[in-house]
């Protein structure tokens, strides 16, 4: 077999594997809500939309799972798998088991540039809540990048920690800039519902946004796998990886620029979704080890089945009330994150 | 493979850590690098191995700029083990070995059993072959440190580059790796702490400050005077009673 046919079914093995637990996770998504759905019904939508079957079905029932609940849960996977995946790039590349897609700034960029549009009311109205964030986002990330490489021109050795504190600064400015605007011009109601949006909100999600956020999570997915052995490079550091012949600024350029921007999009449509980015990684950590190879379709399964579960969570936790899904996944998260890192500790020994 | 240093230079913050450097080590020759701490070893090992760039002269690799071969060109010539390289990953010591193959591998030339062969024998060599599926966090210093060299090894370079490899490593392995060192067929440049263990390999560089005070047969190199007054303190050859080659012998001065 020749090493491009190999590679191929590698990729084909791969996807057998993994498409199977992620249309089942979708599924369960379409089918359960304030009110649940039988499987065939969602199947029979399913034919009708897709291959004009003309099954009958309830216009109500198709509707709620067509228009509603399927892109929610395929944005949900689209986000949860492009969470993860930055998660475990950025974890790699800044060496640094904290880190999370939003160590860049990003999530405090889209919370500034979403409050600038909706309570300062930039753009007069004519702008949405995503495109703000979606600028936002871009705006703090360029911060930090420029302040990292300004404070990073004595070399390569101290660039990682250099990110990492440049990341919190534009964190903590855009943080600021946020509260500004909330305590100058908000009423209560608007600060609310900023709020309810910074924990993550899937409600307002639509098929536009699917054909934006499956894509690029795609499309993300496929640069980084491609630096997965690269990535293992950077096991001992960025100086290991040099000597291991991995041109190391160009990568963490690219994988920075590529998780940057996969992170702002999908902020722009949910909200900034916490927990995932930084707790999957370790999860799928434990479950297939450190290898990128293994860990990287790991993380990305992993983490759209969970974004998808937590997602389902939030609607019917509480009966006639929608949770922020940050809410959730933080819940869920935090204490079988405990049971990983404990467990984890145990086999150690 | 052979290296050569021309006039190099390297200041940082404008301090000068490296003035003026020129040496050659000849293909399969074995170099050690000696001198005080902060006397530019380390500054000397990375910029030989094009991991810093010089702030003046040149690095030849078998004749050619170093600065005219990429990152992963370089990386299938010059292999370098660091000083306290550490992870934080749960990483197996056989996977650490692995990293040694990855210049030689791209997406069209994935993993193959040449490459599992090369490991083997890297682990081998080092005598970690009974360690090979054993966690980092488990594994000793010394243990480590092998594993770097293994790693280094798998990389299958024409010049190995090593930063203090005896650290942490008890005087059975410090002999064993040295002597695996020396009998490589490929160009090796090792900084040594031990003046005794530089004594044996072909030639010797001597650091001081930043400059190269002396460079060439071992002897020569270390002589007594040269130690003494760049180390402070006393040095004399002295010999034992079976006849082997004279060693060196200090006290503070």
């Amino acid at each position: 077999m020749s090493a491009a046919a190999a590679l191929a079914w590698q990729g084909l093995r791969g996807a057998c594997l993994a498409l199977p637990v992620l249309a089942a996770a979708v599924l369960a998504g379409a089918m359960i809500g304030e009110t649940s759905l039988a499987p065939d019904l969602v199947l029979s939508v399913l034919a009708n939309k897709l291959a004009g079957a003309g099954l009958p079905v309830d216009p109500v029932d198709q509707g709620i799972i067509w228009s509603y609940r399927l892109p929610r849960a395929l944005v949900a996977a689209a986000c949860g798998a492009a969470l993860a995946v930055a998660g475990v790039v950025l974890q790699a590349l800044l060496r640094n088991a904290l880190a999370d897609p939003y160590i860049l700034g990003i999530s405090a960029g889209a919370s500034t540039g979403a409050v600038a549009v909706t309570i300062a009311g930039l753009g007069g109205g004519a702008l949405s809540l995503s495109f703000g964030a979606f600028n936002g986002a871009l705006l703090a990330f360029g911060f930090v990048a420029i302040l990292a490489r300004a404070a990073g021109a004595g070399g390569s050795r101290a660039a990682a920690a250099q990110i990492v504190l440049a990341g919190i600064a534009g964190s903590q400015l855009f943080n600021a800039l946020t509260a500004f605007i909330i305590a100058k011009s908000a009423n209560a109601d608007q600060a609310r519902g900023i709020m309810f949006w910074l924990m993550g909100n899937l409600s307002g999600v639509r098929w536009p946004d699917v054909w934006l956020a499956v894509p690029l999570a795609l499309a993300g997915w496929m640069i980084c796998r491609f630096h997965a052995r690269a990535l293992d490079a950077f096991t001992f550091g960025s100086d290991s990886a040099a000597s291991l012949g991995i041109p190391v600024r160009r990568v963490q350029v690219v994988l920075i620029f590529a998780t940057a921007l996969t992170t702002a999009v999908m902020v722009s449509i949910v909200g900034s979704i916490g927990f995932v980015g930084l707790v999957i990684p370790h999860a799928a950590r434990f479950l297939v080890g450190p290898g990128h190879r293994r860990l990287m379709p790991a993380a990305a399964l992993t983490g759209a089945v969970f974004l998808v579960a937590a997602d389902i969570v939030s609607r019917i936790i509480i009966p006639g009330q929608v949770l922020p899904i940050g809410v959730v996944t933080a819940l869920i998260g935090a204490p079988s994150f405990a049971v990983i890192l404990v467990r984890g500790q145990k086999a150690a020994r | 493979m052979k290296i050569e240093a021309r006039n190099l230079s390297f200041a940082v913050r404008g301090k000068t850590l490296l003035q003026d450097v020129s040496l050659a080590v000849q293909p399969g020759e074995t170099l050690a690098l000696v001198g005080p701490n902060g006397s530019g070893k380390s500054t000397l090992m990375r910029l030989l191995s094009g991991l810093a760039k010089p702030s003046r002269g040149e690095v030849l690799l078998a004749g050619k700029p170093l600065a005219s071969l990429t990152r992963r060109e370089i990386a299938q010539r010059i292999a370098i083990v660091e000083q306290q390289a550490e992870t934080a990953e749960r990483i197996t010591a056989r996977s650490v070995v692995e990293l040694g193959r990855t210049p030689w591998l791209s997406a069209l030339k994935p993993w193959n059993g040449q490459d599992t062969q090369l490991v083997d024998k890297a682990l081998r060599t080092v005598e970690m072959e009974g360690f090979a599926s054993r966690e980092w966090a488990t594994l000793s210093g010394g243990e480590r440190q092998r594993l770097h060299i293994a790693r280094a090894l798998a990389q299958r370079p024409g010049l190995l580059l090593l930063d203090e490899p005896t650290n942490h490593l008890d005087i059975h392995h410090q002999l064993s790796i040295l002597n695996c060192i020396r009998n490589l067929k490929v160009t090796t440049v090792v900084a040594l702490h031990d003046l005794n263990q530089a004594l044996t390999c072909d030639k010797v560089a001597v650091l001081s400050r930043g400059r190269l005070v002396a460079c060439g047969a071992p002897s020569q190199a270390l002589a007594p005077e040269t130690v003494s007054e760049i180390f402070g303190i006393q040095a004399r050859w002295v010999r034992d009673a079976e006849g082997a080659d004279p060693f060196l012998s200090f006290q503070l001065a």
